[in-house]
């Protein structure tokens, strides 16, 4: 399943600001793709945009080669899982009834869960490492507990592709690490990924394309050593920085250095 | 397990409840004077007490009970918020304005058929200004919006109901205020199957979007990722659930209480999936509503108390203890 953009923008309500202004983009089939950029820069936009739920003033959106206002919700949901940046939970909901949330798509208004259908819930909470939380309130969960519940729901929608926002946010080394391996994995076993992130040392690592966005616009797309490039980076983040090959992973990484002129 | 028995205990105390109303009352009847009746052989003031007061009065409440209640948790459900009632939308205040209208201009006396239609027309009225004002706004239903345009268009209703009120003669703001309060005195077929009309058909509805309301509860932005249609779903669910409640406003004035604590204390017992939350809402809406009037006409003999007063007494204690034991650890 892979995702195309082309010459994508969108404006929310009346505001002047574009906030994708002419946005073309290819993620493959079964690649790891990060997308990076600075606040405010259209990332969540974009994804809102891949997904049909926000209204396009122009370009286009496909989804595995169809146009995303082709799909309906339900079809869509079926084929990619995604996780929002943000989610209020209104109630209490038990992780297992909130992962089960994922066969969504699957049912109908009358039909039950299967054992199929069970079996997917339990092959997710497995693939996240959260089996043993099933029967915990979601509100309770620590920060890196509720991430990876959020994803096993995603993946309980058996998708051909995951659309994430942000997962690592506000995540230790290890959940971190333990995200972006899992997604790395489902990568490799043929899922195609998207990934929005603030994390550009571990998007470096682990992605196989990266593009960065800035003010709604594409400012560089590629394999990371196209993208990892020191005045890209400085203009895009406004920051002095310095890429270097770091001599653990082999990956270009980068160091912000001090600023001489702003505080 | 435990859901299942709680499904069956509150049908028997829907049953029961009917039962008990239909006995007791200011001339008791005995079980068999009640199944005499319903055959037909039975004594003819027992026969007409029976079928043309009691029977429609008990199966009013019913359909009251259970459609307040299950609106309730649809609206909690919608709005994401546990302290949304049905009336919280403005329509009590659009349906009790239409009430005191008729009422005040001496066009009507509590018992004419005029006076449902009226508290239906406002009510009406006032779901459809509320959904003007939230759906302007945008092109999408925002939440935060409807639940402020229902509270302004309510204060509204609010301020013609004070003016109407202070302009009227005591005998028709004793009236106003008593149908404000709510009761189900005005019982008939009719308006049984008035109620049944609106509130059967629109509770399927809305049990048939038991799922997709449950993703609304865990966010918008979400719901519409796991393949619901959302605007779709909040303006079926807003426009259903509020008919509803006309309907039972209509016919039976202003019962508080029952929409807001009957589903939040079943959320407290069976958490808060809507697939069960809202049938047994029905049924612990219609049983409670439906013992509170029995209440309401015996504790007085002669006279009725208000039901708001008996929900609000039997409701608060009760929720209190169900509070108090989810709580506990």
């Amino acid at each position: 399943m892979n995702f195309q953009t082309s010459e994508l923008v969108v404006r929310y309500g009346r505001a002047r600001a574009k906030a994708l202004a002419g946005v073309s983009m290819e993620v493959p089939e079964g690649a790891l793709y990060a997308v990076l950029g600075p606040n405010g820069s259209g990332k969540s936009t974009l994804m809102r945009a891949l997904l049909g739920l926000i209204p396009l003033e122009a370009g286009t959106v496909r989804v595995g080669g169809r146009e995303t206002r082709d799909w309906t919700r339900r079809e869509l949901a079926r084929v990619v899982g995604a996780v929002p940046q943000a989610e209020h939970l209104a109630f209490p909901i038990s992780v297992r009834d909130f992962v089960g949330m994922g066969r969504y798509p699957h049912l109908g208004p009358l039909r039950r869960e299967g054992e199929g259908d069970r079996e997917a819930v339990r092959a997710a909470l497995a693939r996240c490492d959260v089996t043993d939380l099933v029967a915990r309130d979601v509100t309770t969960l620590s920060g890196g507990e509720l991430q990876r519940v959020r994803i096993a729901r995603a993946l309980a929608q058996e998708p051909s592709a995951l659309v994430l926002d942000e997962p690592t946010a506000s995540l230790d080394v290890r959940h971190e690490m333990s995200i972006f391996q899992l997604l790395r994995a489902s990568a490799d076993g043929g899922m195609t990924v998207l990934l929005i992130t603030h994390h550009i040392n571990l998007a470096a690592r682990f992605a196989d394309r990266l593009l960065l966005l800035n003010e709604g616009r594409v400012e560089a797309e590629g394999a990371v050593r196209d993208v990892f490039r020191e005045e890209i980076l400085e203009s895009v983040y406004r920051w002095p920085l310095a890429v270097r090959t770091d001599v653990v992973s082999g990956t270009p990484q980068i160091t912000p250095l001090s600023s001489v002129s702003e505080p | 397990m435990k859901r299942r028995f709680l499904s069956l205990l509150l049908a028997v105390a829907v049953l029961l409840a009917v039962f008990l109303s239909v006995r007791l009352g200011h001339v008791s009847l005995g079980t068999g004077d009640v199944f005499r009746a319903l055959k037909g052989n039975g004594n003819p003031t027992h026969t007409r007490i029976l079928l043309e007061i009691r029977l429609p009065r008990a199966l009013l409440g019913v359909l009251v009970g259970g459609g307040l209640a299950l609106s309730g948790s649809v609206f909690q459900a919608l709005l994401r918020n546990p302290l949304a009632e049905p009336y919280i939308l403005g329509i009590s205040g659009g349906s009790a304005a239409g009430a005191v209208l008729v009422l005040s201009l001496g066009l009507v006396t509590v018992s004419s058929v005029l006076l449902p239609a009226a508290a239906f027309a406002g009510a009406l009225l006032a779901i459809v200004l509320v959904f003007r004002v939230a759906a302007s706004a945008d092109r999408s239903l925002d939440v935060r919006v409807l639940l402020l345009a229902g509270v302004v268009v309510g204060s509204f209703f609010t301020a013609v109901i004070a003016l109407l009120l202070s302009i009227s003669e005591a005998q028709a703001v004793r009236s106003a205020v008593l149908w404000m309060m709510g009761s189900l005195a005005g019982a008939s077929w009719t308006r049984v199957l008035l109620v049944a009309g609106y509130t059967l058909p629109s509770g399927l509805v809305l049990m048939g979007m038991a799922r997709s309301l449950n993703l609304l509860s865990i966010g918008e932005e979400t719901a519409g990722y796991l393949g619901t249609d959302v605007e779709r779903v909040k303006r079926t669910a807003y426009g259903v659930a509020s008919l509803i409640t006309a309907a039972g406003v209509a016919v039976a004035g202003i019962i508080g209480f029952v929409g807001l604590i009957v589903p939040h204390a079943l959320r407290l017992i069976v958490g808060s999936d809507q697939r069960l939350l809202l049938p047994l809402s029905f049924l612990a809406g219609a049983a409670f509503l439906t013992s509170a009037d029995l209440v309401a006409r015996l504790i007085l003999d002669p006279s009725e108390v208000p039901i708001g007063v008996i929900t609000a007494f039997l409701g608060v204690p009760l929720f209190l203890v169900l509070l108090r034991r989810s709580l506990s650890p």
